[in-house]
């Protein structure tokens, strides 16, 4: 890999006196499968936003594809193309059916022509499972296919990169494989994705790598091996053995400062 | 409210129950109601009354007039007011949302004067206020031109408020799905953002429109030709001449023939939404 297609370095993000991202520095190859874990508040949702600057960066740099986001003379709207975004609440356009929730963007801000993206459109239904519900309003499909669709969407726009926030944790149980399905196939394909996610199976079978955040850092990052089967930092074990094994936690002292990360 | 209580608490020993209290209490009201009924009912001079405002005569010599000239230039005012008011409102509305603090509050002091302000007084601003200081100005389209400007400036400080708010009710996810897109803020907005905000206010538009439709009556003060009369005036007119109040009844009904539909339409566009919201 020549250079990283996701490259984040010294990150800061404050909202007014709360410093949620404090100080990261991540590189993402192409091709590269890489999960974000972390509990909430830990920052990850926001680290994510700000790769594709839907979050304004109080500090530090952010590239994808070697142009710098975070340059106050860069073109967001052209580099957002590359990134597709697929959102925990899936944000499809509720007043369009779900062909029109594919070409309409292409349409608008690709300016291909009808019939092209009327295809690019049916193409992708394809890839997701949803070609039958291509006349469909969202509001009639279930979460899983709803986010099937929003993933649809995003990947109409031949980005070269796929953040996800949470993109399962929103889904009824039931619901998760198929929406974990489409993405693992992406995986396959070599598409480069950036993961925040709960999901630890997907994590461990799917992802390159794995990231474990809390308090605004990156506290631990390495192979799903490592960071799930063997991890060196506490926080990191006390994290997995509460999530992997919620029905086994102990009733805790809360500890007003873990956030901050004092520990 | 407290002795309503106080029966829960403690059972009284003697007096009525609670229900018996219940039924009285109704019963009461149901007879203050008949007896005012007949009250009218003797009290009224009937032949007086339909002499006044019921004349088979005088309602049949107004029509087809109040139809084809009354009712059709208070439509026409109406929908004229508001495509200006709706084309006004929107800029206004973009205004008041806009980052740029001076258009803010031009957008806020045009909504606060508006929507302070009599449509009456408007209306002889437009008609009298505006030919005087500007002698030799001609507004376009005569009366209608007029007509719309005045109705349309005080419904676009109402749409303005309406719009905006329409805008802010949709989900904020909307516009960072449409912004990671691509889009642009202005073609988010266009595309994505005020189709839906318009979903959402459909029902608090249209009762705009009918509140538009009686505002039109404020034509009245503007001095009209007789072709350019609408219904309010149409019907004074027709009062004087004939010294009788029929065709005031009648005008009335017109209007009331637009306004009880539409305010049924609003009703059940706002049970669909609510349907749509479970």
């Amino acid at each position: 890999m020549s250079r990283p297609e996701i490259e984040v370095r010294g990150l800061h993000k404050s909202f007014g006196d709360n410093e949620v991202l404090r100080g990261i520095d991540l590189e993402i190859g192409q091709g590269e499968v890489v999960c974000v874990i972390g509990p909430s508040g830990s920052g990850k949702s926001t680290l994510l936003r700000c790769v594709n600057l839907l979050e304004e960066p109080t500090k530090g740099q952010v590239f994808v594809g070697g142009t710098e986001l975070t340059d106050p003379d860069v073109d967001i709207d052209a580099v957002r193309r590359r990134i597709g975004m697929v959102f925990q609440q899936f944000n499809l356009f509720p007043h369009l059916t779900v062909t029109e929730n594919l070409t309409l963007p292409q349409r608008r801000v690709l300016r291909r022509d009808k019939a092209k993206a009327a295809q690019v459109a049916a193409e992708n239904l394809e890839r997701v499972g949803l070609s039958e519900k291509a006349d469909a309003y969202p509001a009639s499909l279930s979460g899983g296919q709803q986010q099937r669709v929003a993933i649809a969407r995003s990947l109409s726009m031949g980005p070269e990169v796929m953040l996800f926030d949470e993109p399962t944790s929103a889904l009824d149980p039931e619901l998760v494989g198929d929406v974990l399905a489409v993405m693992r196939m992406l995986a396959d394909e070599g598409m480069t994705m950036m993961v925040v996610t709960h999901e630890m199976t997907f994590a461990r079978e799917v992802a390159d790598r794995v990231v474990f955040m809390d308090g605004g850092i990156i506290v631990e990052d390495g192979t799903p091996g490592q960071v799930i089967g063997a991890p060196t930092h506490e926080r990191t074990r006390h994290f997995l053995s509460r999530l992997l094994d919620p029905a086994m936690a102990q009733v805790e002292e809360e500890i007003s400062d873990q956030v901050g990360g004092a520990d | 409210m407290t002795s309503d209580t106080d029966v829960q608490l403690r059972p009284r020993k003697k007096g009525l129950t609670r229900s018996q209290r219940r039924s009285l209490s109704r019963g009461a009201q149901y007879a203050v109601f008949v007896a005012a009924v007949i009250a009218f009912a003797v009290s009224a001079d009937w032949g007086r009354l339909k002499n006044q405002f019921a004349q088979g005569s005088i309602a049949r010599q107004m029509f087809p007039d109040v139809i084809t000239l009354a009712l059709k230039n208070t439509v026409l005012y109406t929908l004229s007011g508001f495509v200006v008011g709706l084309a006004l409102g929107m800029v206004i509305a973009l205004m008041r949302l806009s980052s740029v603090g001076p258009y803010r509050w031009l957008a806020g002091i045009y909504i606060e004067i508006f929507r302070g302000l009599p449509a009456l007084l408007i209306f002889i601003f437009i008609g009298v206020a505006v030919p005087l200081a500007f002698p030799g100005t001609e507004i376009v389209g005569g009366t209608y031109g007029k007509v719309a400007l005045a109705l349309g400036l005080v419904a676009a400080a109402y749409m303005a408020e309406t719009i905006r708010a329409g805008i802010q009710a949709v989900p904020k996810g909307q516009l960072e799905a449409a912004r990671s897109l691509g889009f642009s803020p202005a073609r988010a907005m266009i595309s994505i953002i005020i189709p839906q905000a318009f979903r959402i206010i459909l029902p608090p538009l249209t009762n705009e429109l009918v509140l538009l439709f009686k505002d039109s009556s404020l034509v009245l003060f503007l001095g009209v030709t007789l072709e350019e009369r609408e219904l309010s005036k149409y019907g004074r007119d027709l009062a004087s001449t004939t010294a009788n109040s029929t065709p005031i009844l009648v005008a009335g009904l017109c209007y009331l023939l637009i306004t009880i539909p539409l305010g049924f339409v609003v009703r059940r566009m706002e049970a669909k939404a609510q349907e749509a919201v479970k």
